[in-house]
């Protein structure tokens, strides 16, 4: 086991109202592994991955990402909930910001910007405007922003989550093949079972108010997988025992 | 096509009516003037009425110019220090409720120069809308984007350029196009109390002459130019949005649905 690119360290996060929103959170990510974080909404997933990106400081606890702080050019790559595009700007000059900030003219970067761009199949929509765009372009976008900038560790914020079904399943099957093609870190967000088993290689199970890491499931299923994983014995037994786990983690929990 | 025409024709068709009420109800002139002896009056009298129009103008642009520079400037500073903004928000409401009719024989007082004196005038009416929408326009930057930017640790000046700007442009559009109305507004109000004769004087100063002489037409003809301009300066800043925003922007946009 290679040394982790992510670390959690019996981690807190108190926030000013006094709520403690994460108790003792340890988990660990290595370089190229796919990693699910799943758990229903309010859990505090969002601020374990808000903490990894150094949006906000931990109350306790100690965080290690070195790869964040090791180079300027590929500093944390994070997908939004929401697309989080600019309105005013073109997808190609969307997808150029992250190098523009980091000082990389137009020449320098339309190599980078047209492969990335290509890369979630948007190649025809570089002078489209957001709002001319599609709930799931606009999320391909997204990504390919974050992963102009060749980061090592892609954190994502249930970036699928408004999304339809079937946008979302072509989506989560893009992202894999994204995934695989770079040597890349994921720590993915999400609330559905369905999601992290057809997703990640370990699902955390987090429960809520505080948040804690309650279980672990290993999904040692081999990539790519095709859709027909979905209908398999293994992904069927892995969506049955995350959700005994989730059931168990929230049985005492007001919904 | 009809849908487009609709606003010249209700205009055509006004004029039309006004004509003939006034022909056939023979109205007399020094009461209220037909359109056709309006226009001729105006060009018979276009001569020492352009003098003023220019004299119009010059405070109406001037001051907006300035309104533009002063409402942007406050507006960053508020932007940056809450505590600017909560001290001296106050004295910016204070100068905007305060009818401009009601100030400017002061400020025509204290400032030696008409021409500056005017210029305060319009400039104190037309400064508040830019101010204030610039004000929540440079706050409405979505938070995900700021915290991208602060993610890509972006410099405070690239923030400035790449997101607040373009976050607070469409405000500071729809505060221009108030300002706008509004200067031209301001820059005749003033003059009207300004009240001055003689060279330097604008086209309000030409409707008080004319209203004196009782000569009804020539006030019309004045009246006339001012319309142009307010519709011209409507028009202009409209389209400017359109350019500006035309692309992206929802108020911009013309969708069928």
């Amino acid at each position: 086991m290679p040394a982790p690119i992510i670390t959690l360290d019996r981690v807190d996060k108190r926030f000013p109202n006094g709520l403690l929103a994460l108790q003792a959170v340890s988990l660990g990510v290595a370089p190229g592994e796919f990693v699910a974080l799943l758990g229903p909404s309010g859990c505090g997933k969002s601020t374990v991955l808000r903490l990894v990106a150094g949006l906000e400081p931990p109350s306790a606890g100690h965080i290690a990402a070195p790869a964040l702080q090791a180079r300027a050019d590929a500093p944390t790559a994070f997908v939004f909930q929401e697309p989080t595009l600019m309105p005013w700007a073109s997808v190609y000059d969307n997808v150029w910001l992250p190098l523009r900030l980091a000082g990389m003219s137009s020449a320098e970067a339309d190599d980078r910007v047209t492969r990335a761009l290509a890369g979630v199949g948007l190649a025809d929509f570089q002078q489209a405007y957001p709002g001319e765009l599609s709930g799931g372009m606009k999320m391909r976008v997204s990504i390919a922003r974050a992963l102009v900038t060749r980061p090592q560790v892609l954190l994502m914020d249930e970036p699928f989550a408004a999304l339809d079904e079937i946008t979302r399943q072509r989506l989560n099957a893009d992202l894999l093949a994204s995934w695989q093609a770079a040597e890349l870190a994921v720590l993915f967000v999400t609330h559905s079972v369905f999601e992290s088993v057809f997703l990640s290689q370990r699902v955390l199970v987090m429960s809520a108010r505080p948040g804690r890491i309650v279980a672990e499931v290993a999904i040692p299923e081999p990539y790519p997988r095709s859709a027909a994983f979905r209908t398999s014995r293994p992904y069927l037994d892995a969506c049955n025992e995350l959700s005994r786990a989730l059931e168990a983690a929230h049985a005492d929990v007001p919904t | 096509m009809i849908q487009r025409c609709l606003p010249a024709l209700t205009l055509i068709g006004l004029l039309l009516a006004w004509e003939l009420l006034v022909r056939l109800g023979r109205i007399p002139h020094y009461t209220l003037p037909a359109p056709s002896l309006v226009l001729a009056t105006l060009w018979q009298n276009f001569g020492s009425l352009a003098g003023s129009w220019w004299f119009t103008l010059k405070i109406t642009f001037g001051a907006l110019l300035l309104a533009c520079a002063g409402g942007v400037l406050i507006a960053a500073v508020f932007a940056l220090s809450r505590r600017i903004e909560t001290a001296l928000f106050p004295v910016a409401v204070v100068l905007q409720v305060t009818p401009i009719v009601a100030i400017a024989p002061l400020i025509l007082i204290y400032v030696p120069s008409t021409t500056a004196a005017l210029l305060l005038c319009t400039w104190i009416v037309a400064f508040f809308p830019i101010l204030s929408n610039t004000v929540i326009g440079l706050r409405a930057a979505e938070p995900n984007l700021r915290e991208l930017f602060r993610l890509y640790r972006a410099t405070p000046w690239q923030r400035l350029r790449f997101l607040l700007v373009p976050s607070a442009l469409p405000y500071f559009i729809a505060g221009l196009k108030i300002s706008g109305g509004l200067s031209l507004i301001g820059a005749v109000t003033a003059e009207m109390v300004a009240g001055a004769a003689g060279r330097e004087t604008g086209l309000a100063s030409r409707i008080l002459e004319a209203s004196f002489r009782t000569e009804t037409p020539k006030m019309f003809a004045a009246l006339l130019l001012l319309v142009m301009t307010g519709v011209l300066i409507f028009w202009s800043f409209n389209a400017l949005s359109r350019v500006l925003l035309g692309r992206w922007h929802a108020t911009e946009q013309q969708r069928a649905d």
